[in-house]
């Protein structure tokens, strides 16, 4: 029998297929270099049954002259083509496509590392550079080799304050930052039933950090009670036994705060282990953590009290945002003495809106943590936003008791 | 493809904001990507990389998307880089632009002559020849037209 990548794609692993993209994005980031190339490729054509994005999340709103003529060009480009374009304040790509763009068993390419979150809907989803999607304006295609999987077999259920993130940061300390490189993950068990959408897309998030091509879930009950909401009806995908290069096993209930720890996302230690770091800043947000729930639960753990450090709260997409705003969730953070900012990926990148200092230590909830990413000299701690509240109430990391 | 040149040893699991810093992204201007290349890791290396061959350990250019670390190499005088695996986006990143990478397991020893054949399939240094896991047909073609932009002007 056949894994999930191989029946989205077709044919068996190893082998080398043309395939039809389903959709396609990019952000601001990589957009410029993907027009610039389709231009150099000579054509003015499109393919004609993908789907195109062209979302705004990177430096958004621009921080400088320079950012912002680049990003005009885009824009203007966006406005005359037949693109979906979302503009400054939208929020992150990934997150715009998961608002509803994405369907099981598509294939959806997009010019980030991270679109590998979109495999939680049971699509097969990843990220290319600039050039290849320049090709894909081109011919509403891409070449793919059909990944060998690797199994990630859940049993049981998140405990206490442990999060998604938590089980994120222990798959990918384990399987090392190129243990699955070329490879697909595959989420399967019966643990995956008590997982949301929203912690399903954190582990297929995180795939790309094991170096994986892509993170999936079938789709089940979960998924089209989510898709349903967005205003989709589809069908979900049975799990097939299948053969798998390699199999781990996680059981939820083992799952504890955890910490990725400078400036390596597989340096994964116990938050305890870490317990007591100053910390300068505390960042919550990303395609990895910014959603509406994890908003909520920030809200919950801080209501009524104060942070001690600045710490940094970005949504995820307008619509979260609005969704916070509404419920009175933002309100909360606002009052424990947090700082909102616009939809987009925020600091996490260090292009603008909170870059760290040297010497500055922050506790984030994104997913990358590597050197002089969010500042030149400073240092990254992953957490889960559990940590995160836990952590910005005392100023130091903390292992957070409830989640 | 064939090529020869002096060896930078680098070591393994080097992502590409590492190769090139996200607070150098913002312009089109190649030759500011080349000038802060790999600057974090060492700020001395950008001007050694012309005409030198990277060998670099496991993973290299793990990470994000971004094709501006191919374009930093490339523009900085890189001729190939030879790693046991490379993160599998900036692997198409590199060889979509027309520099190529070579998967192979290579002990490096600075500055020493490396040379390649990328059709006959080996690698050479200090005297030995060592396998090269080949590349795609499709890869190989993207390569040879010079990159994916000249690849697709030629197949329209």
């Amino acid at each position: 029998m056949s894994t999930l990548s191989e029946r989205i794609l077709g044919a068996a692993a190893g082998e080398y297929v043309d395939r039809k993209v389903d959709r396609a994005y990019v952000h601001d980031g990589t957009g410029v270099l993907a027009l610039e190339a389709w231009k150099e490729m000579g054509r003015d054509r499109m393919g004609k049954e993908t789907g195109y994005y062209i979302q705004f999340d990177h430096i958004a709103p621009a921080n400088n002259g320079l950012t912002a003529t680049l990003q005009h060009e885009l824009r203007n480009f966006a406005k005359r083509s037949s693109m979906h374009f979302s503009d400054v304040g939208c929020g992150i790509c990934h997150q715009l496509m998961a608002e509803g763009e994405v369907l099981p068993g598509e294939i959806a390419v997009g010019a980030d590392s991270h679109t590998v979150m979109l495999g939680a809907f049971g699509a097969f989803a990843t990220g290319v550079g600039a050039t290849d999607m320049a090709a894909i304006w081109l011919t509403g295609e891409t070449w793919f080799r059909v990944p060998e999987s690797v199994g990630i077999r859940l049993t049981g259920n998140l405990t206490g304050a442990a999060e998604a993130k938590d089980l994120a940061l222990a798959y990918v300390g384990k399987l090392g930052t190129d243990g699955a490189t070329y490879q697909a993950l595959e989420f399967i068990g019966e643990g995956v039933r008590h997982l949301s959408m929203d912690e399903r897309f954190v582990l297929s998030n995180l795939s790309v950090e094991a170096g994986a091509k892509a993170g999936l879930f079938y789709a089940d009950e979960v998924t089209l009670r989510y898709l349903k909401e967005h205003g989709l009806d589809t069908v979900g995908q049975e799990y097939e036994s299948c053969s798998y290069c390699r199999e781990l096993d996680f059981d939820l209930t083992d799952i504890v705060p955890l910490v990725s720890v400078p400036h390596r996302v597989d340096t994964v230690k116990p938050a305890d282990a870490v317990a007591g770091v100053p910390l300068d800043q505390v960042f919550v947000g990303t395609c990895t953590n910014g959603r509406y729930s994890d908003l909520a639960r920030f809200a919950r753990l801080v209501k009524g009290k104060k942070v001690a450090v600045r710490t940094l709260v970005v949504p995820a997409s307008a619509a979260i945002l609005e969704k916070a705003i509404r419920t009175g969730v933002l309100a909360d953070i606002v009052a424990a003495g947090c700082t909102i900012g616009t939809p987009g990926c925020g600091p996490c990148l260090g292009y603008h809106m909170g870059v760290l200092g040297e010497g500055e230590i922050c506790l984030s909830t994104a997913n990358r943590n590597f050197k002089n990413r969010m500042g030149v000299g400073a240092e990254i701690y992953l957490g889960s936003v559990a940590t995160a509240a836990a952590s910005a109430l005392v100023g130091e990391i903390a292992s957070p008791e409830v989640g | 493809m064939q090529g020869k040149g002096p060896a930078i040893c680098l070591p393994g699991d080097i992502d590409t904001d590492l190769v090139i810093a996200g607070r150098y992204l913002r312009t089109k201007d190649k030759s500011v990507w080349a000038t802060h290349v790999l600057e974090d890791l060492d700020p001395t290396l950008a001007p050694r990389l012309k005409g030198a061959v990277i060998v670099a350990g496991k993973n290299f250019g793990c990470g994000s998307s971004r094709e501006q670390a191919a374009f930093a190499l490339r523009e900085a005088g890189v001729i190939a880089i030879i790693a046991p695996s490379f993160g599998r986006i900036f692997f198409r990143n590199a060889i979509n632009i027309g520099l190529p990478l070579i998967e192979s397991t290579l002990t490096c020893t600075e500055g020493t002559p490396v040379a390649f054949d990328l059709s006959a399939g080996w690698v050479d240094t200090e005297g030995k020849r060592h396998a090269i896991r080949p590349l795609s047909a499709r890869m190989q073609e993207i390569l040879e037209a010079g990159g994916l932009v000249e690849y697709w002007r030629a197949h329209q």
